[in-house]
């Protein structure tokens, strides 16, 4: 049975990378298909990256688009105006992951003291310091002016192609570890911490570490993200680099498709951007397709309160129950435990 | 001279205006399993919480296994030996039961990059459900389990890590006759094997026959100390348990 399911997962992804590596070659370059697909895999991977901090260690951060805009600067920085950097920024991307992971450390070690309201307060700020400094910092980040990033020497016909696989292979990294994290006592111990967290504190769990891990892992992967969508647009503003939107955007997607959980972001992502861009462009410039954005959302979660995938599966599970109740009655009475009906339970035992 | 395993030296807290517990000192002996009773609020659990580090004492000390430690910190005393289960049974509801004993087992920080629930483990884990027969159960969400299964988990996890001391707060509260027999044949086991007991535990008749010696509290403060036979005749403990 496990073997089944570990051969069910490994089909899933190898199609859904199949596809996604395939799709390129099949359509060639179509500009807004193209754009939409790499916006689409961008927010993937963002979801994904935010749900190690948000869904498995469940601590709902709303900074972190200040990882996005930092690791977009760093490219703006690096490889400014004329200077051509051909792959080399691509190659470059793991140096800025070690340094907003590194950046990100303090951040999350004084931000992951606190909890639920105050923790989603103290990281938002941290994303508006990020917004003010990139505002203001004139010298190095051009400030409102914004900062450009040398166009990338590659043929027109395919000119997308670089930043497509290049999201693409950070969407596999963000999964990958989430599937790492899953599989290893990292995930474990994040899921005490989710449940509660001084019980886990008590039964020596090394909260603070698993903690910092996640944060500074989700930190590093979402400013490489940022990097290769700053050389997509060429141009770095303040206000799209470190953006609240950016934000709401990781936390919606993962929120639709299920926290914690490995395809829930992706799924979401793959939902959300799409309606977006289509509402975008049925509502024009106006702002009103940002309500059906918001309606889209509010739908799926009135009808699937806990995320598309938790759902259905809780749903499958419990038809399960029911078919397998008079198995577990027996066991009950075989280890001469409690006969009270098995209260489900979700939420934090106290 | 017997050996004390954990000595408690004048703890008092306060919660605003009400005194939960108050100067309180008492020991326990290695090997035994000693209880602690009191009417309701009394401050069993909130001594409990202080004992194991949840709760900030306002002022006192515990002494550990000869160790004097003024601010005891949950993680640090689960490492050191003394571990504890809650009033409300605290598991991790979406962790299957044998996650919980393996998450509860302790590993190093290699292990913290190794498999989820490795060969070994298994190995540890299985262990520990036969002892409390809860094989059947191993790859169930332990949200799903019964009141009184919880209970059972709980305090299975908690030894885990081969504490030297377990302080239990009301295992049987809530728990249906057969699992009261079942806690206590465990305890039992366990003591037997060495492992010394504190229990708060409102069963008088569970106590009488389980526990030597018997702490008495009323309004945070011990008010008797001494073996269950002469506890009952206490005019004290009558008093605080019947007067007012
Ligand atoms: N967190 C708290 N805040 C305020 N008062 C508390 C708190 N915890 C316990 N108390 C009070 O302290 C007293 C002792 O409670 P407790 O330790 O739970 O008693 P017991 O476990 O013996 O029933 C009670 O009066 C209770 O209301
Ligand atoms: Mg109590």
């Amino acid at each position: 049975m496990k073997a089944l399911l570990a051969r069910v997962g490994v089909v899933r992804a190898v199609a859904f990378f199949g596809v996604l590596v395939i799709v390129p070659l099949v359509t060639g370059q179509i500009g807004w298909l193209t754009n939409a697909l790499i916006f689409t895999i961008m927010y993937a991977a963002l979801a994904s990256s935010w749900n190690l901090v948000g869904g498995y260690a469940g601590y709902p951060s709303l900074g972190h688009a200040a990882f996005f805009g930092l690791g977009a600067y760093s490219m703006a920085i690096v490889f400014n105006g004329s200077v051509y950097g051909g792959y080399l920024p691509f190659v470059m991307l793991p140096l800025v992951a070690i340094g907003a992971a590194l950046i990100s450390l303090p951040i999350g070690w004084v931000a992951m003291r606190t909890r639920a309201d105050v923790f989603a307060i103290v990281t938002i700020t941290v994303l508006f310091i990020a917004q003010t400094l990139a505002f203001n910092f004139n010298t190095v980040t051009g400030g409102a002016q914004g900062k450009s990033v040398a166009p990338a020497p590659f043929d027109v016909s395919t000119y997308n192609w670089p930043f497509y696989y290049a999201m693409l292979t950070l969407l596999a990294i963000a999964m990958g570890i989430s599937l790492y994290f899953r599989r290893s006592k990292i995930g474990l111990s994040l899921a005490t911490v989710r449940a509660d967290e001084e019980k886990a504190h008590g039964v020596g769990v090394r909260v603070t570490a698993v903690k910092l891990i996640a944060f500074a892992v989700s930190c590093g992967i979402v400013a490489m993200v940022g990097g290769v969508w700053a050389y997509y647009v060429g141009f770095v503003y303040p206000q799209f680099a470190v953006d609240p939107l950016i934000t709401i955007g990781m936390v919606l997607m993962t929120f639709l498709g299920g926290r914690g959980t490995l395809w829930g972001p992706v799924l979401g992502a793959f939902i959300l951007v799409p309606a977006q861009e289509f509402f975008a462009f049925t509502f024009g410039a106006s702002q009103l397709y940002l309500f059906a954005y918001a309606a889209v959302f509010l739908v799926i979660m009135l009808f699937l309160p806990r995320g598309i995938l938790p759902s259905i599966s809780d749903r499958l599970r419990k038809k399960r129950a029911a078919a397998n109740g008079i198995l577990r009655d027996a066991s009950d009475a075989a280890s001469a435990v409690s006969a009270q009906p098995a209260a489900h339970q979700t939420g934090v035992t106290r | 001279m017997s050996d004390v395993l954990l000595s408690v030296d004048h703890f008092t807290k306060r919660f605003g205006g009400v005194t939960a517990v108050n100067d309180c000192s008492f020991s326990v002996e290695s090997g035994s399993i000693t209880a602690l009773i009191g009417p309701n609020g009394s401050g069993k659990t909130t001594l409990f919480n202080m004992i194991t580090g949840y709760l900030k004492a306002d002022s006192g000390s515990i002494t550990f296994n000869g160790e004097t430690i003024t601010r005891p910190r949950p993680a640090d005393l689960y490492r050191k030996g003394l571990s504890r289960t809650f009033q409300q049974a605290r598991i991790f509801p979406e962790l299957t039961v044998i996650e919980n004993l393996v998450v509860a087992a302790g590993y190093s920080w290699k292990g913290l990059f190794g498999k989820r629930v490795s060969l070994d483990d298994e190995v540890r884990a299985q262990k520990m459900l036969h002892e409390f027969r809860l094989e059947s159960l191993a790859q169930l969400p332990s949200g799903e389990l019964s009141y009184g299964q919880r209970k059972l988990l709980e305090f299975a996890a908690v030894l885990m890590s081969e504490p030297s001391l377990v302080l239990l707060d009301e295992p049987t509260a809530g728990v249906n006759p057969v699992m009261i027999d079942t806690m206590e044949r465990h305890i039992r086991e366990r003591n037997a094997a060495g492992v010394t007991f504190l229990i708060v535990e409102h069963d008088m008749q569970l106590v009488m026959r389980l526990c030597n010696p018997v702490v008495v509290l009323d309004q945070g403060s011990p008010i008797a100390f001494g073996a269950p036979a002469t506890i009952q005749t206490d005019p004290l403990v009558l008093e605080a348990y019947l007067g007012s």
